[in-house]
């Protein structure tokens, strides 16, 4: 584990050093002057929105599980949190989140404190829980469109309710929900810039503050720039995931014979 | 003598409008402040912008005899905003600065702002140079922010915010151990904080504090100057400056 976040740490600052490096000779003073500053903030909302994509798909799919279940107990509060989540804006929920719980300190928070006092850590859990509630109903919109006489089937055929789920719901509904999903991660990476608000330092955050000492702003054209290079990696990577998971027979209308 | 006494007639009907149109036409200025750097400029409960820039420019206003407006603006949006021609001026408690002078002008000074650092009384911080491995707030595009990241960015951590009130909500929480401020606001903050103190002696960064016009608007940037001294000059300054400190800020 720790070779790993040893092996990162020199990759991110090779990667730096590299880019800016390679970019110094046809860039202007300004660009040249800030590119690290850029590439931390680069990573840094990489990281969150790779952890949180993660993060968030996981409790997705317990939450869709007991948002499509028949037990009340499980749905509706499965509905509760769809709901709070989808219909407050990020920025409030970051802010309750980081200002509000945190006004209660050490004191009211104890155990806790250590995590909600890092801005990261609250960044991560609020995109987490957000993107958690839309991937949710991305993957019930998957689970719902099977056709019913499929589930039946399974049934007939004597499998429990975790083999129909595993075998036969799951991995069709991944597939019909991944291109929705692919939008929502997309999403996910510009709305995490409002992390830059309870003091990351993400991406964005070190374009402000690039941009609070030299008042140019072309410094958000630099910005923009780099979340563009990262939506693009990101397009690439869902692209190849969706390549592999692609079944021809399934997905794509058979040819005439 | 006909045609020039035409002329005449002319020349003083052009003059009676024009000295006529003076008159009825104050000067217009819009002025922008932030409306979040208590007692400088903040909105008061009923939503009304307060505080000492506030005075500074109705009393600045009256001196020119020119109708102005006050509106408030976000704090990393109000120089380009002044560059847009949104408004004329800003009266905000706005540090003179070779990086802000590449973009607009200033007038002189108007006061005379030192950084100090704060933290919680009996936290063993007795200066600047304890704060290695502390975490330091600072509000984001402000002198007291880059001060902060240029001498202690490497030892500390550095935390920087969108508001003054946001970096003090988390000193009070005690997320940050220390915060690096301009002097007065933070004196007035610790006026209603009990168990916070100044850390340290005054961190004098020879900031001057001025009103930022457009680069090219000299007659506003002349008038203001006018104006501040003869306020400072007829006792208008001190009654505004003690209304909010028991010493001299200019």
């Amino acid at each position: 584990m720790f070779d790993f976040v040893r092996v990162y740490l020199n990759f991110k600052i090779a990667a730096s050093d590299g880019i800016c490096g390679a970019l110094a000779p046809i860039s202007p003073d300004l660009f040249v002057n800030a590119c690290p500053r850029f590439f931390d903030g680069f990573f840094v909302t990489l990281e969150l929105l790779l952890l949180s994509s993660v993060l968030g798909f996981l409790i997705a799919v317990a939450v869709v599980l007991a948002r499509v279940s028949s037990s009340r107990f499980l749905s509706i509060p499965a509905h509760a949190y769809i709901y709070v989540f989808r219909g407050t804006p990020l920025l409030v929920q970051l802010w309750v989140l980081y200002y509000g719980l945190g006004s209660m300190g050490a004191e009211g928070l104890g155990p806790l404190w250590p995590f909600f006092k890092e801005g990261w850590w609250v960044g991560l859990l609020t995109l987490t829980l957000n993107t958690a509630a839309y991937v949710a109903e991305i993957l019930r919109g998957g689970i719902q469109n099977l056709p019913h006489g499929q589930i039946e089937a399974a049934e007939a055929c004597g499998m429990t309710w975790s083999q129909r789920m595993r075998r036969i719901i799951f991995p069709q509904a991944i597939r019909i929900a991944w291109p929705a999903y692919g939008n929502e991660v997309i999403l996910l990476m510009k709305a995490s810039a409002l992390v830059s608000t309870i003091t990351v330092m993400d991406l964005m955050g070190q374009t402000r503050t690039i941009f609070s000492r030299s008042y140019d702003l072309s410094i958000f054209l630099y910005g923009a720039a780099l979340y563009l290079v990262l939506a693009g990696l990101l397009t690439l990577g869902l692209r190849l995931v969706e390549a592999r998971m692609t079944i021809p027979s399934f997905t794509q209308p058979k040819s005439p014979r | 003598m006909f045609k020039k006494l035409v002329t005449v007639a002319l020349v003083a009907t052009i003059a009676a409008a024009s000295a006529g149109s003076a008159i009825a036409q104050p000067m217009q200025i819009r002025i922008a402040t932030e409306g979040a750097y208590p007692p400088f400029n903040q909105k008061d409960a009923a939503g009304n912008l307060v505080g000492f820039d506030i005075d500074i420019a109705n009393a600045l206003c009256a001196e020119m005899k020119a109708e102005c407006t006050v509106v408030a603006q976000d704090w990393d949006g109000i120089i380009p905003g002044l560059v847009a021609n949104k408004y004329d001026a800003i009266i905000a408690s706005m540090s003179i600065t070779p990086e802000r002078q590449q973009s607009v002008g200033f007038t002189e000074p108007y006061y005379s702002n030192y950084l100090h650092v704060m933290a919680k009384k009996g936290s063993g911080i007795a200066g600047a140079d304890d704060l290695a491995g502390k975490s330091v707030g600072a509000e984001r595009s402000t002198v007291a922010s880059q001060w902060a990241e240029d001498n202690l960015g490497r030892s500390a951590d550095v935390k920087l915010y969108d508001t003054q009130t946001a970096a003090y909500s988390d000193l009070d929480a005690g997320r940050i151990d220390a915060m690096v401020s301009d002097i007065y606001p933070a004196y007035d903050w610790l006026q209603t904080h009990d168990g916070f103190e100044f850390i340290g002696d005054n961190i004098d960064i020879a900031d001057k504090i001025g009103i930022a016009v457009r680069k090219d608007d000299n007659e506003l940037r002349e008038a203001l100057n006018g104006a501040l001294k003869t306020i400072r000059d007829n006792g208008t300054y001190a009654t505004i400056n003690a209304k909010y400190f028991p010493f001299d800020i200019y």
